[in-house]
Order: structure tokens, then C-alpha cells, then sequence
């Protein structure tokens, strides 16, 4: 190869921010799907997990699994210090300032209901209010529906406007002196905008509310720094994170953390027990009752590891390069409607096809081997508002390529050809 | 492999496009609503029931083509029965979706589902129109669900 050639391969590298290189980490991005290559557009379900994810969790099962924080054998020291090492990682990637902060849990969702029945029990009443957004997954609406219905209390609701976002002013106005908690999703999951954070929260604790974000669809793709953001308590999952399903991760300010009850009652969460009283663990473990998953939280740290290995602004920058890539293509498609053209986005382009249901536009795209999501993203309310029963959803993540936008387009194409 | 061809067969994009008996029955005696939660797709089947035997029956909503082509073809085939040929003619359209066997000789129509088979994701489309009937020859009251 010329000295020229080689120069010109790099500059592509550079902007091309190395994917190819990226995706050799990646093992299923070797599968075939009906015989295609695996074109894989349905990240903000669940990522795929580069291999020293995957050695990670092998690893523990290998060499060291054993119980953490109870026995003196070796094998335990070690799970135990993993364990440890992972809550200091996920400590630094989210800016918290200390790992009193970082609360082990099942996904976003269990922390998000971790929040409800503890935090939420003791502080909403009669006549108070949880305020909420349009674009919200049910995972951040079901909760406080239950505790608004136990408690009495109002669920209040700011709708989105037509291209996805939710009006700041609106938002100002609907908080008043009987809010007694916000929450809010960091990025949407159908549509993919993100929401004006900083400023919501500042909003919302001139009225003394907490915050509770849902950040699944944030922490993959943009940098979290929950003391910028001020946000109160701030969940996310694992598995979205390039990391195992089954780990995910609720911040909370320690103060906030310490005057609440606990979740849930069992081992791990208490320093003492008699039948008289039980006094609690000192934070986080107070929040986290039983035998953790503990390969999920090795496979968590290895996950972000792997992550800073890359770069997050590299990360964040390709995949808006990509977004703008893909939402030109799909907006140059006769009969394809994007929903969701918020001007501040990440990741997610919903869209539907003239003539053509979602479902039968993921199974002629499957067929292809791309894989989206199609249905209502379990955000029902974001789908009643566009008046729509379901999008397709084609959500990037960083190994995700132009070729791949590419073929989802020729795929769309074929989908015109069946049912035009 | 199967291909796409078998899954969307003309007659089935033929009824997706122009489904029949799409709208309401008159003088309807029996009606109900199938949702798949799924896809969030929503159906409503009524009919006309006299003697025993379904005079008129129609659909209102669906959604994908192999739902909304379902929901047609089962119209036009099941009118001028009685609720136990309804029954058996379900059991053997979902034995066509989900059993490995040659489809039953006197299906008809219906059986240009068979390769419906070959998408397990996509048998509730299917069936689920053939659900809401019936609920509605039982009287059930609830919005039946394909879960």
C-alpha cells in the first residue's frame, strides 16, 4: 500500500472512529440471521456485550465464584473485592460522590419501584402530586400510579408536543407546592429525545421536589454526571450498557438514601437481628437485601471498562454522526413518516410505513436480517398521542455502521415492494 | 429457509388491502373485542346470530396484514355457521399455525396461513380475530386477550 493509501485508510479510521476494529469486539456481530448478516437495530431493548464482557462473567464462574461479605475464604475475598471495584466504577461513571450513592438492583425498573415504595411511601400524601412526562416508558408510570392510588395522591402528566418534546414551560407550570416528586426519563425509548435535564431539575427543587430519572436510554450513549445534573436518584440498566441482563444500578444523594426505609427485608440489609428489632445495614447494602448477582455486577464493571476503553464523547459523537446518517435516509423515503424529530435526539429513529404495519415491516426487515423492535415500546401513552397503535424503532448503537443504515433502508424498500 | 412468499401468499396481501366484511353488522346480537398487547392491535367481531346459525358477521379494526386478512377470511368463511362448526374450524386453523402436519382438507381458504407456521412471533396476528368470535358466541363481556 502507498505511503498515501495508508494515509488516506487512517483518515478514514479517524472519522470512521474505527468501527470495524470495534465490532471484532463484539462476537455476535459474527451471526448470520436467515442466512444475512446480523444487522442489529434494536439497542435500546438490550446492547450486545463485547467479549471482555462475556470473559468477565466466565471468569468469576471459572476461577473465583463464592458468596461476598461472608465468609473469610479466599475465594469469597475476591468475589467480594470484584464486587467492590465494580460499585467504584459505576461510582466514577456517573460522577456520584461516593459509593453509599450506588445502590445494586435488578435493572432500571426495580429501581425506579425501589424509589416508589420506599422513598414515595413516606413522603407523598393525600392530595399531593408525582408529576410525570408524555414520553414516559410504563416502567415510570405504572409505579406511581400504584403509589399515587395507594397514597390518594394525583399523578400529573406534561404532555409532549408534536415532534416528541416535552415544553419546558409546560413542565415550569405544572409544578406547584403540592409536587412532591418528579419523574423523568433522561432519553425517551420510543421516540429518542432528550430531555432539557439540568433544567427541569433546577425547576423542580425551587418547589423542593426530587427528581427521579430514568436513565436507561441515557447511560449507553451520552455522558451521566448525576452531581451536574443535581438529579436525586438517577436508575439505569446493565444490559442496555453492553453489560448482563439482570444488574442495573439506582443513584440516590445520600441524604435522601439514609432517611429511607428499606426496600426489601433479608440478609445482606441488616446489621443485627433478634425477634425484638432488627437494626439496619449502613448504605448501600441496606438497599440490597439477599445474595447479590454478583457475576451481573463483575459484568457491569467490566461493561464500563469497556466503554471508557472507547471513549464516551467518541461514542457519543459517532452515534450522533450516525443518527443524522440514518434520520436523512429515512426521511428521503417516499411514504416513511419518522416520529419523533425532536432536535435534541439519541440513538432511536420510530417510524411508520404507509400501507405497511410495524409488524409486518419487522418481519420483512428480520427476514433480511435486520433486526428493530416494532410495536408500542412499552410507552402505550407516547403512541395515543402521535394516534399511532405502533412505530418501528431502529435504535444505533456504537458498532452500528452506514452499510447497516444502508441495508435497513434497502430493507424498508423491499417492505414498500410487498405491501405498496 | 422459507421465504417471505410463503408467510404474506397473494390472498392474504389481497384481503390485507380490501378486507371483507370490514364494518358493522346490522341488528347485531352478539359482539366482542380481542387485543393483542403485543402490537397494541385492537379487534371488534360482531354478529348476527338467527337459529342458531351466524347471518351476518363483521370486523372492525386489526392492524397487520396477516391479522386483518385473518380476521377477512374468517368472516367470509364462517358466515352461515353455527357456533360448533365455528369451534372446530378454529381448532383446525390453529393446528394449521402451530402444528408440524399436512393443513386439514376441508380448511379452504384458510389455509394460506400455513406458513404462518414458520413465525411463531406472528401466530397471535393470526388467531386473533378467530379469539374475539369466540368470545362473542360465548357472551363474554371482557375485551379478550391474545396472551
Amino acid at each position: 500500500m502507498s505511503a498515501h493509501a495508508e494515509v488516506l485508510k487512517d483518515s478514514r479510521a479517524a472519522t470512521a472512529f474505527n468501527v470495524d476494529r470495534i465490532r471484532e469486539d463484539f462476537p455476535i456481530l459474527r451471526e448470520k440471521v436467515h442466512g444475512k448478516p446480523l444487522v442489529y437495530l434494536d439497542n435500546a431493548a438490550t446492547s450486545q456485550k463485547p467479549k471482555a464482557v462475556i470473559d468477565s462473567l466466565v471468569d468469576y464462574y471459572t476461577h473465583y465464584n463464592a458468596n461476598v461479605h461472608r465468609a473469610v475464604h479466599l475465594l469469597s475475598t475476591r468475589a467480594t473485592a470484584a464486587c467492590d471495584d465494580s460499585r467504584e466504577k459505576v461510582r466514577r461513571f456517573i460522577n456520584a460522590g461516593s459509593t453509599n450513592e450506588i445502590v445494586f438492583v435488578r435493572g432500571t425498573t426495580e429501581g425506579l419501584n425501589l424509589v416508589a415504595q420506599t422513598h414515595g411511601r413516606q413522603n407523598i400524601g393525600p392530595g399531593d402530586e408525582v408529576l410525570i412526562s408524555g414520553l414516559e416508558h410504563h416502567s415510570n408510570i405504572v409505579p406511581w400510579q400504584i403509589l399515587c392510588e395507594e397514597k390518594q395522591a394525583r399523578l400529573r402528566v406534561v404532555h409532549i408536543d408534536d415532534r416528541g418534546v416535552v415544553p419546558l414551560d409546560e413542565f415550569e407550570k405544572a409544578l406547584h407546592e403540592r409536587t412532591r416528586l418528579v419523574a423523568i426519563s433522561h432519553v425517551s425509548n420510543a421516540l429518542g429525545t432528550v430531555n432539557p435535564l439540568a433544567d427541569m431539575i433546577k425547576m423542580a427543587h425551587r418547589w423542593n421536589a426530587p427528581v427521579v430519572v430514568d436513565g436507561a436510554q441515557a447511560a449507553p450513549h451520552m455522558h451521566v454526571d448525576v452531581r451536574a445534573l443535581d438529579a436525586d436518584f438517577y436508575a439505569f440498566s446493565g444490559h442496555k450498557l453492553f453489560g448482563p441482563t439482570g444488574i442495573g444500578v439506582l443513584y440516590g444523594k445520600e441524604a435522601l438514601f439514609n432517611a429511607m426505609p428499606p426496600f426489601q427485608g433479608g440478609g445482606d440489609m441488616i446489621r443485627s437481628v433478634t425477634f425484638e428489632k432488627t437494626t439496619y445495614n449502613d448504605l448501600p447494602y441496606k438497599f440490597e437485601a439477599g445474595t447479590p448477582d454478583i457475576a451481573g455486577i463483575i459484568g457491569i464493571g467490566a461493561a464500563i471498562d469497556y466503554v471508557n476503553d472507547v471513549g464516551m464523547d467518541a461514542i457519543a459523537a459517532y452515534e450522533q454522526e450516525l443518527l443524522e446518517y440514518a434520520t436523512d435516509a429515512v426521511s428521503q423515503l417516499e411514504g416513511v413518516r419518522i416520529i419523533g424529530t425532536a432536535p435534541n435526539k439519541a440513538s432511536v429513529i420510530s417510524f411508520v410505513v404507509d400501507n405497511a404495519h410495524p409488524h409486518d415491516v419487522g418481519t420483512v426487515l428480520d427476514r433480511e436480517g435486520i433486526a428493530v423492535r416494532t410495536g408500542h415500546h412499552c410507552a402505550q401513552p407516547v403512541m395515543d398521542r402521535f394516534g399511532i397503535a405502533a412505530t418501528t424503532r431502529a435504535s444505533l448503537a456504537f458498532y452500528n455502521t452506514r452499510e447497516e443504515v444502508d441495508a435497513l433502508i434497502a430493507g424498508i424498500r423491499r417492505v414498500q415492494e410487498f405491501f405498496s | 429457509m422459507s421465504d417471505l412468499n410463503d408467510l404474506y401468499q397473494e390472498t392474504i396481501i389481497d384481503h390485507s388491502k380490501r378486507p371483507r366484511n370490514k364494518g358493522e353488522v346490522e341488528q347485531a346480537t352478539h359482539s366482542a373485542e380481542g387485543y393483542n398487547p403485543l402490537c397494541g392491535d385492537r379487534v371488534q367481531v360482531q354478529l348476527k346470530i338467527e337459529n342458531g346459525h351466524i347471518l351476518g358477521i363483521g370486523f372492525r379494526g386489526a392492524g397487520c396484514a396477516i391479522s386483518t386478512a385473518s380476521a377477512s377470511l374468517m368472516t367470509e368463511a364462517m358466515k352461515g355457521k353455527t357456533p360448533e362448526e365455528v369451534e372446530i374450524a378454529f381448532r383446525k386453523f390453529r393446528d394449521l399455525l402451530t402444528e408440524d402436519q399436512a393443513p386439514a382438507p376441508d380448511l379452504g381458504k384458510l389455509a394460506v396461513f400455513s406458513g404462518v407456521r414458520e413465525y411463531p412471533m406472528r401466530v397471535k396476528c393470526a388467531t386473533l380475530a378467530w379469539h374475539t368470535l369466540r368470545a362473542a358466541l360465548r357472551g363474554d363481556p371482557q375485551a379478550v386477550s391474545t396472551e
